[in-house]
């Protein structure tokens, strides 16, 4: 963003240059097998891989492979997108067995000379295909108020902080609730009842905002038995958030909060 | 993730141990030439290679342990947990080696020099 100057008159990808001009030349391809796993109730109770081959480009993610699918060949092929950008956290999947944003993920990153598996995340019950029933993940979530609670009286402009206080929770700020983290922890697998990484991240985010005065009662809700203290560390969340945002830190403070209070 | 299922399977491991040890151990209250009995049963090499996996266990769930101790209450532990897991590994490789060479030719001489 900072380079305007040299911008050009139109996107790059518009412009094909040759290669020998400088220009990647022609978009490689290749062909990909794409395993998806299917699971339709009103078909089968039983889910099963199938797969789908297809010619794909260097510049497509697995969002593109699963849209090729989906309009090419089975339209009953089922899972959720919106923005295929990255930023609305819909599209959160299995992919080779790690949790992943399909819209983040490029091919080319992904060993193509084998079959790409592609699952719903683990530990929500699945709808159809790829679709998980997100009510147990957004369920935790409200339970922390992740909104800011503040009893003093409404200011006429905004509520001033400083740049150290915001910094504070930058990271937890980050979240955009696509629930790979919460799928992805072997504690919640087994536990369904346990808060889960996204929940405690979104509470840290309110916890440490100095314009917020409800972190003791959002304490006290994660100094539960399926609170903060079912986190184990295996750091499965922190691999998995597809935004970076160190997870297991944030649990990690919101633990040390709570025993800082009780002393 | 994978440390911490290390974690869990040695945990498990320790236990079984514990509780057949406290077993054999309180056997000697009841008669002392039992215990002799059991305790001699053990002088084998198979028990041999079984005490040496339960003290790979052992050094593994304590400098492990302790990189969750240090993951939970040092500001930085989080951070730099995957360091702090090659250091728990290279610890226990520096343990380990010395103990099996020691440990192992006791045993092996033992059994096949006729003791």
């Amino acid at each position: 963003m900072s380079t305007v100057e040299t911008e050009l008159p139109e996107p790059a990808s518009k412009i094909e240059l040759p290669a020998h001009l400088g220009g990647g030349g022609d978009i490689p391809t290749f062909d990909i097998t794409l395993r998806v796993r299917r699971y339709d109730p009103e078909f089968s109770e039983e889910s099963k891989w199938e797969d789908f081959t297809m010619t794909m480009y260097g510049t497509d993610r697995v969002l593109d492979a699963l849209h090729k699918v989906k309009w090419e060949q089975d339209g009953s092929l089922s899972f959720r997108r919106s923005c295929a950008h990255g930023v609305c956290g819909s599209d959160a999947m299995r992919i080779n067995g790690r949790n992943r944003l399909a819209c983040k993920t490029l091919l080319k990153d992904l060993d193509t000379s084998k079959p790409i598996t592609v699952e719903p995340i683990k530990g929500l019950p699945v709808e159809k295909d790829l679709i998980v029933d997100m009510e147990p993940f957004f369920q935790s979530f409200r339970e922390v108020m992740p909104f800011l609670i503040n009893r003093d009286h409404t200011p006429t402009k905004e509520r001033l902080q400083s740049a150290e206080d915001r910094e504070r929770f930058d990271d937890t700020t980050k979240c955009i609730l696509c629930a790979a983290c919460t799928s992805s922890c072997p504690v919640f697998w087994t536990d369904g009842q346990y808060f889960g990484p996204a929940a405690i991240v979104n509470a840290h985010r309110f916890i440490f905002d100095s314009r917020d005065d409800a972190g003791d009662m959002r304490l006290e809700i994660l100094n539960d038995k399926e609170g903060v203290w079912r986190c184990r560390t295996t750091f499965n969340c922190t691999e998995a958030c597809p935004r970076g945002i160190q997870v297991t830190q944030a649990i990690a403070e919101v633990k040390q909060a709570i025993l800082a209070r009780q002393i | 993730m994978w440390s911490w299922v290390g974690h869990r399977i040695t945990g498990v491991v320790i236990f079984i141990f514990l509780l057949v040890h406290v077993l054999d151990t309180s056997l000697v209250r009841v008669s002392p030439e039992a215990y002799t009995a059991v305790i001699g049963a053990y002088k084998n090499p198979i028990m041999g290679l079984g005490e040496a996996a339960l003290v790979a266990a052992i050094v593994f769930h304590a400098f492990n342990g302790l990189r969750i101790i240090a993951v939970d209450f040092w500001k930085k532990g989080p951070k730099y947990q995957r360091q702090l897991l090659w250091g728990v590994l290279a610890l226990w490789a520096v343990t380990m080696i010395p103990f099996l060479i020691r440990h192992l030719t006791i045993v092996f001489s033992n059994f096949f020099g006729g003791h």
